[in-house]
């Protein structure tokens, strides 16, 4: 990172404000995470295997990763054509399109799955023609994945707005004038120079798709080994009192925040590498 | 081979960025668009290079409608304000560009587009930096990549906006010498925006001066100065002092004395003439403008001297060095002839 923090003299305060910091973090996320880790361990290894070998935890896991397989690419083709648009062209309408493109981050998740479930559940506007037609979207595995997509829109958009904003239109006018068409404006202008802000997005957006409980939550009629995503898994078996089986599910979870956070952590310091050198640009 | 421009007219938003523009280019030619920011010259720039549309008016270039033409068809050789190198390819991918990007059947070999870079870094002495990110470059190497990027393509014109903007003052001279030359060794027809009077008079064949979106006088440099049609390019091409006079034909009456006066057209009557700071006498007594010496600057080729008259206008005068004004003390009082003056 290019921005160090000035340096302040070492008084108690600041070494009070330090230790509060840290004590808080391990308080609010080290103490819980750990908790999972004993939690899901508290009867030995073997319990917590055959908990995560169960058929139900198995689709679980196989059913939140196409989710995020699906939704996670339709978001980043709509990013990058909302930021596109946001940053390269002048229309009506624009602070309204940013305001609705924070509206997932604001509005509770809950009210994100229920709109689905007004829209196409049986008693929805458009549920007897749908069923009509034989196709199930809530309860089922359309109505997660637009669930998803709804509560992890902003991410890939939000992450290539300023950064688009930031590099400005010259580059690719230089290259429009040296010739190049539209596909190879694209893909030999705009995407290297926005790859690291689009894979960091993709990123948060797979983390969010994969961790989403509330929208999915509505949608999901919660039947088991078929519309039960790793977090509604972890819910149900919670209920029911299987807590080494809740929380071996956690653990999965867990770590697949973590690996998402160590990429993250070395994306930034890589992008962070390549923006400075583009700011000296 | 010519570009014509033929009554151009533009306007945004309801403000007149060009009105009725008109001028031609000449095979070769290396042409300046002068103006000060707000002129219109590179919305003008940004016409010919098709990546804005005028509302009224032609472009053509060797009896081709331009402005039906796709910007990318144009093949004009842009080189931007601030360079807009592709921050993520080397210096020798930068320039190959232009050639790579090209449909399969009119793209030349592999080995074509590596002897053209060469040839091109060449042309702009960066030869050993081919490999480099326009990062690694300092702002005048990059400036030369850019122009080497944009002659890759082969243009039928080159554009630049601006292309000493950014640099500092010894680059600046050293780049401007270098692109007068490069123009000469590729002959390519070149059309440069640029605020700066200097810049324009220096390098030009001829130069367009802009105001407000319309074209003030077209001419060879020494024309526009020594010609000079309106009382906006008289100033904008120096410095310059009023002088209200009584004018008949050729001659400017002043209070006790009389100097040659210079016009488009022959004038009469009571006028605001002009006259530049070198073309001054200064004498401690006798007839000419009352004004006391507010400051001297003694740096450049001529002393700089600042006066102020009773009614409190302000004079630039300059004169040689070992001229008897070196003597001059500051709030002495002193006497300003001009030798000739300028009128519109």
């Amino acid at each position: 990172m290019s921005a160090k923090a000035a340096r302040f003299p070492k008084t108690p305060a600041a070494i009070g404000l330090t230790l509060f910091v840290v004590a808080w973090m391990t308080l609010v996320i080290i103490l819980p995470l750990a908790n999972v880790l004993f939690e899901a361990f508290a009867r030995g290894v073997a319990p917590y295997l055959t908990s995560l070998a169960h058929p139900d935890a198995i689709s679980a896991v196989k059913l939140t990763l196409l989710v995020a397989a699906i939704a996670v690419p339709l978001n980043a083709v709509f990013g990058i054509a909302a930021a596109w648009a946001i940053t390269r062209f002048e229309f009506s309408g624009k602070g309204l399109l940013l305001s609705i493109l924070d509206l997932p981050f604001t509005i509770s998740p809950v009210i994100s799955g229920l709109v689905w479930v007004l829209l196409f559940g049986a008693h929805g506007w458009f549920g007897a023609a749908l069923q009509d037609a034989g196709i199930q979207i809530i309860f089922a595995l359309p109505g997660l994945v637009i669930a998803t997509i709804l509560v992890t829109l902003p991410f890939v958009a939000r992450e290539l707005i300023p950064l688009m904003q930031d590099q400005g239109t010259d580059e690719e006018v230089a290259a429009v004038t040296l010739g190049a068409n539209g596909w190879s404006l694209f893909f030999r202008v705009t995407l290297p120079n926005i790859k690291w802000a689009l894979t960091y997005g993709v990123l948060l957006c797979t983390a969010r798709a994969m961790g989403e409980f509330g929208a999915v939550s509505v949608v999901s009629g919660h039947i088991r080994g078929l519309t039960n995503t790793l977090p509604l898994h972890i819910e149900v078996l919670y209920n029911e009192y299987d807590s080494v089986g809740a929380f071996a599910a956690a653990t999965l979870l867990a770590g697949l925040a973590i690996i998402t956070l160590i990429l993250k952590t070395f994306l930034e310091w890589r992008f962070a590498g390549e923006l400075a050198a583009h700011r000296k640009h | 081979m010519s570009l014509i421009v033929s009554n151009i007219t533009k306007t945004f938003d309801h403000f007149p960025a060009l009105t009725d523009v008109s001028f031609q280019a000449e095979p070769g030619e290396f042409l300046a668009l002068l103006g000060p920011s707000g002129s219109g010259k590179t919305t003008l720039l940004r016409l010919l290079a098709g990546l804005d549309q005028p509302d009224q008016g032609k472009v053509e270039f060797d009896g081709i409608d331009y402005l039906a033409l796709n910007p990318r068809d144009r093949r004009i050789g842009m080189v931007f304000q601030s360079y807009a190198l592709f921050r993520h390819m080397s210096v020798a991918q930068n320039i190959a560009f232009g050639l790579t990007v090209r449909p399969s059947k009119e793209r030349p070999s592999k080995a074509e587009i590596k002897a053209t870079v060469e040839r091109l870094l060449k042309l702009i002495q960066l030869e050993d930096f081919g490999h480099r990110y326009p990062s690694q470059l300092s702002g005048g190497q990059r400036q030369r990549v850019a122009l080497a990027r944009a002659l890759a393509i082969n243009p039928r014109i080159l554009l630049l906006d601006e292309p000493f903007g950014a640099l500092d003052a010894l680059v600046r001279k050293d780049l401007r010498r270098w692109l007068r030359q490069i123009h000469d060794e590729t002959g390519v027809t070149t059309i440069f925006v640029t605020h700066d009077q200097e810049e324009a008079l220096d390098l030009a064949d001829r130069v367009v001066v802009l105001r407000s979106g319309q074209i003030e006088q077209i001419g060879k440099p020494v024309e526009l100065y020594h010609r000079p049609q309106t009382e906006f390019v008289f100033d904008f091409l120096g410095s310059s002092n009023p002088a209200p006079a009584r004018v008949d034909g050729d001659t400017a009456h002043f209070d006790g004395f009389s100097v040659p006066v210079i016009s488009a057209t022959p004038l009469n009557g009571q006028k605001t003439t002009r006259f530049r700071p070198f073309d001054t006498q200064l004498a401690t007594e006798g007839a000419g403008f009352k004004a006391k010496l507010v400051s001297v600057l003694p740096a450049g080729p001529s002393l700089r001297l600042e006066l102020k008259g009773d009614d409190g206008t302000l004079y630039e005068v300059h004169q040689a060095h070992d001229s008897n004004s070196a003597d001059l003390k500051l709030r002495d009082t002193v006497y300003i002839r001009p030798t000739k003056v300028y009128a519109f």
